[in-house]
């Protein structure tokens, strides 16, 4: 299983090579590292989500309003996302926004679910018919929110899941190898430069 | 906070090694299993157990030809590799283990591992301890406090590496509390597996005439380490822990300093401390001509001061450190005003003890940029910590002469000339004072009453040092105050400054991008924690 500390450090590295600034993927990895943890599925909408737009990278929003468009396609949601949680105080006076056609829309969630901790409000956030309440970045309640009281169970089922990826080998590897995209092939001089070198370590 | 500043601190009662120590001394220590063929080779594990906590170290050794044996981070084998499991493990977990911890990088660990290290051995001490055990004669000294170890530790892994347990699952144990206690408690372990195994060769190969090696030899080798650049941009990448580090330093220099009747004990205790560590400082061996000056000069330091200490200090005066201390800044370099502040500490248990706690940090509470606040209180900030980088000359080829990657080859950080290698595009973000000059000419440039989240929209290249800026707001010493990509830059000083709260000693440059140090030297043998006392690193085995 990997480890969330290496989720946060390949998604950014991934952001980076897929073209987002140092800045910006730092608040990817640790976005990813968040939808994991909250048992939602991180790393394949961001492996998706980098792969389209890998070669046109998407815009950036000039604004937020109360009403947001894109101006071409689709709203990008890692700067939609980020864009939210900048202005999230000036934001709250809006009561509700809304943003359309945004890609992979999970990927904004943890950007919001920041900005509900940081305003000390719940915020109820909604697209194709399922609703996330988050819950000051505490945790993530989905589907079927509603205020009803329930005053019986019939049925609960707990179950301990085992600790263990929720994405594939294959989603990995492929997230990977785009974060390998910032590493640099060491020339021979420089290999001869790092710890160890020139001397024998028989000794 | 200058990095030639930063690269001549000294291990103190601060160090992890030595707070791990008074934590864990009071903790059962055993040995679990011990399965070593003749040779050495085999699995041994070793255990710390208190209140029904265990922690338990995992060790396999194995035969590796003189040829595969390399302290290069590129090694793909190694004399013994080592895992810090949480709990006793089961012959599963040691199965399971055994397939992946030999293999390091390419191996994977879980949840249930805290960290992760390989060494190899330092040949000629190791062999000469056995020849002489099975001989039925203790190794020579001199050789010994030449090298210092039998194993020397090529890198030590926690924190989510490979699969280890993320830092959140166990952030609330309080004896886990300190920076890097469970990568100093791996080290321990190791150093107490060293001695087993020559031990228990030299038994094999002549179990006639063996002896064990002395405890007071023993007590006097610790552990070696190789040390690259991968520990360099930790402390850019941590700016609020590197702050704790720092902060805690000059809170207890300061209070040192406030006292104002140094009490006799306390100044004759600070007086044989420092007497002890001189010696120290002649088994200070390296071939390197910059290390080689600053002993030097911290050796010719070291008699002024002596002399001074003689003749001009006495309890008698009334904030007498506050008065070495400001004789020191006037009178001598910066290696042995390190030195001496680190010694100052030393009789002040409850000054430093409290500290410790305060070493850590949580570093996600402070990675939120506040977007609401104005561009011009973004300006003032810029202007208030980042004097000096604000005048850098970035035009100037020489202050942009390096550049940060990250190598393809072994993903660890490293440092080229960016007019000479390749691959400067993919320059990693640590070249931290040019993109804050960067930042700080948009900041000119920006309507000053635009939020900070206004002029992220259209100025995300430098959202990364908005960051640091918010942060270096709050945590003064969180920012190195140099140029991490200059021609002048000594990698060596980055690691130097970790190295030193990790309390280690020898720093033995071996070019200005990697050393060997000595950890835990002079340090108490398991079962004599409990009674051991805090200044065992002015041990010596001359």
């Amino acid at each position: 299983m990997q480890s969330f500390s290496e989720i946060d450090t390949t998604s950014k590295r991934a952001s980076k090579a897929a073209g987002f600034s140092w800045g910006v993927a730092e608040e990817i990895g640790k976005s990813i590292r968040s939808l994991e943890l909250f048992g939602l599925p991180g790393v394949i909408n961001l492996n998706l989500y980098l792969k389209k737009i890998k070669k046109n990278h998407p815009k950036k929003l000039s604004r937020i309003d109360k009403e947001n468009k894109p101006n071409d396609n689709e709203l990008c949601p890692i700067y939609s996302g980020v864009a939210f949680l900048d202005q999230c105080r000036q934001l709250e006076t809006l009561q509700s926004i809304k943003f359309y056609n945004v890609s992979y829309p999970l990927l904004m969630l943890p950007f919001i679910s920041k900005a509900s901790e940081i305003l000390g409000k719940k915020i109820l956030t909604q697209y194709n018919n399922i609703s996330f309440l988050l819950n000051f970045d505490q945790s993530i309640f989905s589907t079927n929110v509603d205020k009803r009281v329930n005053p019986l169970a019939n049925e609960i089922n707990i179950e301990f899941l085992e600790n263990k990826n929720s994405f594939s080998e294959k989603d990995w590897k492929e997230l990977y190898k785009l974060s390998e995209e910032t590493f640099v092939e060491e020339s021979e001089s420089l290999k001869s430069k790092g710890a160890g070198a020139g001397l024998t370590d028989n000794d | 906070m200058k990095l030639s500043r930063l690269g001549s601190f000294h291990q103190s009662k601060l160090s992890f090694l030595r707070s791990f120590i008074r934590e864990f001394k009071d903790w059962n220590y055993k040995r679990n299993i011990f399965d070593l063929d003749k040779n050495g080779y085999g699995t041994a594990v070793y255990s710390l157990e208190k209140n029904q906590k265990i922690y338990s170290l995992v060790c396999f050794a194995q035969h590796i030809n003189p040829e595969e044996r390399s302290d290069r981070v590129i090694a793909t084998k190694w004399d013994a590799a080592f895992v810090l499991h949480d709990g006793i493990p089961t012959k599963e977990d040691i199965d399971r283990l055994r397939d992946n911890v030999p293999r390091q990088e390419i191996g994977r660990v879980s949840y249930k591992e805290l960290t992760l290290s390989r060494a190899n051995k330092s040949v000629r001490a190791f062999d000469h301890v056995v020849d002489s055990l099975s001989l039925g004669k203790q190794p020579d000294i001199n050789l010994l406090s030449k090298v210092g170890y039998l194993y020397r530790t090529t890198a030590v892994y926690g924190s989510g590496k490979f699969g280890l347990a993320d830092r959140f699952r166990i952030k609330d144990r309080k004896e886990i509390n300190g920076p890097f206690r469970l990568e100093m408690m791996l080290v321990y372990l190791v150093r107490q597996f060293t001695f087993d195994q020559v031990n228990h060769i030299a038994k094999s190969k002549n179990s006639k005439k063996a002896i064990m090696l002395d405890e007071n030899i023993a007590r006097n080798l610790g552990i070696g380490n190789s040390t690259g650049l991968g520990m360099a941009p930790f402390i850019i990448n941590h700016p609020t822990l590197l702050h704790n580090w720092i902060y805690c330093r000059e809170k207890a220099l300061k209070e040192i300093r406030s006292i104002e009747e140094v009490n006799t004990e306390d100044f004759k205790f600070f007086k044989d401390c420092f007497v002890k560590s001189k010696s120290c400082i002649d088994t200070w061996l390296t071939d390197s001509q910059y290390q080689i000056d600053k002993i030097n000069s911290l050796k010719t330091d070291i008699s002024k001061f002596t002399q001074h200490l003689e003749k001009d200090c006495s309890v008698k005066i009334k904030y007498l450190w506050n008065k070495i201390y400001v004789w020191a800044e006037e009178n001598l370099g910066g290696e042995c005003i390190e030195y001496i502040v680190s010694m100052m500490m030393e009789p002040y248990d409850k000054i430093i003890n409290p500290l410790i706690n305060d070493m850590s940090s949580e570093e996600e509470k402070y990675f939120h940029i506040p977007g609401h606040r104005k561009v011009s209180e973004l300006k003032i900030i810029l202007e208030n910590n980042y004097k000096s980088i604000i005048d850098i000359d970035f035009k100037e080829k020489n202050n942009t002469t390096n550049f940060w990657f990250i190598s393809k080859n072994k993903e660890e950080p490293r440092v080229a000339n960016r007019y000479e290698e390749h691959g400067s595009e993919l320059e990693q973000p640590l070249a931290i004072a040019r993109d804050t000059k960067q930042l700080y000419e948009k900041v000119l440039k920006a309507k000053q009453s635009d939020t900070v989240a206004e002029f992220l929209l259209n100025n995300d290249d430098v959202r990364h040092v908005v960051r640091r800026a918010f942060i270096v707001d709050q945590f003064p010493y969180s920012e190195i105050q140099d140029n991490t990509i200059g021609a002048s830059l000594v990698p060596i000083d980055m690691l130097r400054l970790k190295l030193s709260f990790f309390g280690a000693v020898k720093f033995d440059p071996k070019s200005d991008k990697w050393l060997r140090i000595n950890m835990y030297q002079g340090a108490p043998l398991p079962h004599e924690m409990k009674h051991s006392n805090d200044t065992w690193v002015y041990n010596t085995l001359n």
